[in-house]
């Protein structure tokens, strides 16, 4: 009988399991057949245009190169520093424990109040405008309670033996944490970076907020400069009423799913790398 | 990674601001930078595209906040040039006049709401406007729920009703013209902000009746039937009106056509490059704006718009009132009057 229950619990999980991957192929298989038509290099050396065949994701792809990559910047050492606080510093303290609950419940605030914040903070108080600077760091700020908690969770998994051997040597806590703790726990860090950062790639309500724009006959070419990223411009597409833009939008979602998985494929290497590095 | 993340702080550091009201820093080009209505994009996304072929010294962006979103940057300093489907409002101007921006308003097309059903429903070959806001009333929600609580003669099944998102010019408009006021209907129908949604909703339902842009009925002819409106009013043609470019142009598709605008500071307009696309845009508009699938207003009253840009006339001849059933020749006698 317990044998029963368990093929029983096992067929279910695997069942489980297909329906996740089934539901995921069946997206894949319909956006590559709609979109794989209109995938070219001109695809993705065009500018936006209201022909269909004329247009591309040159702009829009840049873009969100550009955000991503500061997104990353700003949201890694600001996480792995608060984390570190957190877990090596302050984690007995009432305050802490109190900044913790807040982490959590930022992690649930629907993407707009950041944009929102974003539009008030950084836009206007801080007078950046609405550049790609703006942009990456009201995602930054998205970004930041996942980079926190699955830092702390990484930082958790190093062996209390490391840390106690480093101090037997004479360590200081700093040297400690700065040459021991923080490469061991490094490719959890990465991969909670790399899961904040998916998420942040297809963002569109916060940017919109902010002031990202639709049309833009320019990559950016700095910092400061006006953007616009993929998920905007294909939802500007997938809005026309010419059905030759539906398949532009199928074809920069796959854009974005291709630039999305080389992102993952990067920071799986790095961590890989890392990993062995750790265990010497 | 770390030498990156140095340089980027770095960036970051020294960046500053740059001029909000956007002059480009990179070599030798200028910005101009529109935003505001999704309804306007179409048209001045094309006029981008174009004016930037034979201006590559000038950059255009476009974005799209809404016409609320975009007056209010408008009226902060942020955009030369606001995109608005509608014409802006009392407290917009107000907000404007406060931070000491003046604008210059200028028509720049038309826009029609599209009244359709399934091709299968050959019953429905009109509607007045009055069945139309016993259609659509608040106090039809739950109470109106087949055709012939309509009208007697059509069959006594389900209506399916289906309709632009409540967030969208388009609904706006359609309340305020059948019902007299913005954002007063039943709750209790398909609304979709993706008017493609819509278009496939009623191809697939033969109970079906909805309103949609009017560029979104032109794509998708094939799939949705076109119901003629009745105003029930004689000067601007009698009897049920089918829409078409003619129609609305003429005016006589009332009420459900409205012009749509581009508002320009007044500051901004004395920029050489700024004046420059806004030409380019009155000049080129007519072609343009027919290939996006809106109505031009003819070269009679462009030539108008034109000159009022020309003469730099500020303020607002529609604020404050109501654009359902403003025609073409009393944009006409609005310009004129100046």
């Amino acid at each position: 009988m317990r044998k029963h229950a368990d093929a029983i619990f096992e067929f279910v999980s695997l069942g489980a399991l297909l329906v996740a991957l089934a539901a995921l192929a069946a997206l894949v298989f319909d956006i590559v057949s709609d979109g794989a038509g209109r995938f070219s290099v001109q695809f993705l050396t065009n500018i936006a245009s209201r022909n269909a065949e004329q247009a591309g994701v040159y702009h829009a792809l840049m873009g969100s190169i550009w955000v991503i990559a500061l997104t990353g910047a700003l949201a890694l050492p600001i996480g792995v520093a608060a984390a570190i606080y957190l877990e090596e510093y302050g984690s007995r303290s009432r305050t802490a424990r109190f900044i913790e609950l807040n982490i959590s419940n930022l992690a649930a605030v629907p993407s707009i109040i950041y944009g929102l914040l974003g539009l008030g903070l950084f836009v206007r108080l801080m007078g950046m405008g609405q550049s790609v600077m703006a942009g990456a760091a009201t995602l930054a700020l998205l970004a930041l309670p996942v980079v926190i908690m699955s830092t702390r969770e990484a930082l958790r998994t190093v062996p209390s033996s490391i840390r106690e051997g480093s101090y037997a040597l004479g360590a200081t806590k700093w040297q400690t944490i700065w040459n021991q703790v923080l490469p061991m726990a490094l490719p959890g860090v990465l991969t909670g970076l790399i899961l904040a950062l998916s998420r942040a790639i297809g963002e569109t309500a916060p940017l919109i907020t902010i002031g990202a724009l639709t049309y833009i006959p320019f990559a950016p070419d700095g910092v400061w400069s006006k953007f616009t990223v993929l998920p905007i411009q294909v939802f500007n597409w997938v809005s026309r009423p010419q059905p030759e833009f539906k398949a532009n939008a199928a074809a920069g979602i796959l854009v974005l799913m291709v630039l999305l998985l080389s992102m993952n494929a990067i920071a799986i290497v790095v961590r890989d790398r890392q990993q062995g590095r750790g265990r010497i | 990674m770390a030498p990156f993340l140095v340089l980027v702080f770095m960036l970051a550091a020294c960046g500053g601001s740059s001029d909000s009201s956007g002059t480009a820093p990179a070599g030798g080009t200028t910005l101009v930078t529109l935003d505001g209505s999704s309804t306007v994009f179409p048209i001045s996304e094309a006029v981008a595209e174009e004016f930037q072929k034979v201006n590559k010294d000038i950059n255009v962006t476009v974005g799209i906040s809404g016409t609320g979103g975009g007056f209010q940057k408008f009226c902060r300093g942020e955009i030369h040039i606001s995109d608005a489907s509608r014409p802006i409002s009392a407290t917009e101007v107000e907000a404007c006049a406060k931070a000491g921006i003046e604008f210059i308003e200028l028509p720049v097309a038309y826009d029609g709401i599209a009244i359709a059903v399934n091709p299968k429903a050959e019953w429905a070959d009109k509607i007045t406007v009055a069945e139309l806001k016993k259609l659509f009333a608040p106090e039809a929600q739950g109470q109106v729920k087949k055709w012939n609580q309509v009208r007697a003669s059509w069959p006594d099944k389900e209506i399916h009703l289906f309709g632009a998102g409540v967030d969208s010019g388009t609904y706006d408009y359609f309340t305020e013209a059948i019902m007299g006021k913005a954002k007063a209907s039943r709750g209790d129908f398909t609304s979709s902000e993706d008017d493609n949604v819509l278009v496939q909703g009623i191809s697939n339902d033969e109970l079906a009746l909805g309103f949609l842009p009017f560029a979104y009925y032109e794509e998708n002819a094939a799939r949705l039937k076109l119901v003629p409106v009745d105003d029930e009013k004689a000067d601007n043609g009698a009897g049920p009106i089918l829409a078409s470019p003619e129609s609305i142009k003429t005016g006589t598709y009332q009420p459900l056509s409205r012009p749509v605008f581009i508002y320009v500071s007044r500051k901004a307009a004395d920029r050489p490059d700024v004046q420059r696309f806004v030409e380019f845009y009155l000049k080129n508009a007519e072609t343009l704006v027919r290939e996006v699938n809106y109505v031009g207003l003819g070269p009679e009253i462009y030539g108008m718009v034109t000159d009022r840009f020309t003469k730099r006339h500020t303020g607002s001849v529609f604020s404050g009132q109501n654009t359902v059933g403003v025609t073409i020749d009393q944009l006409l006698s609005k310009e004129r009057a100046q």
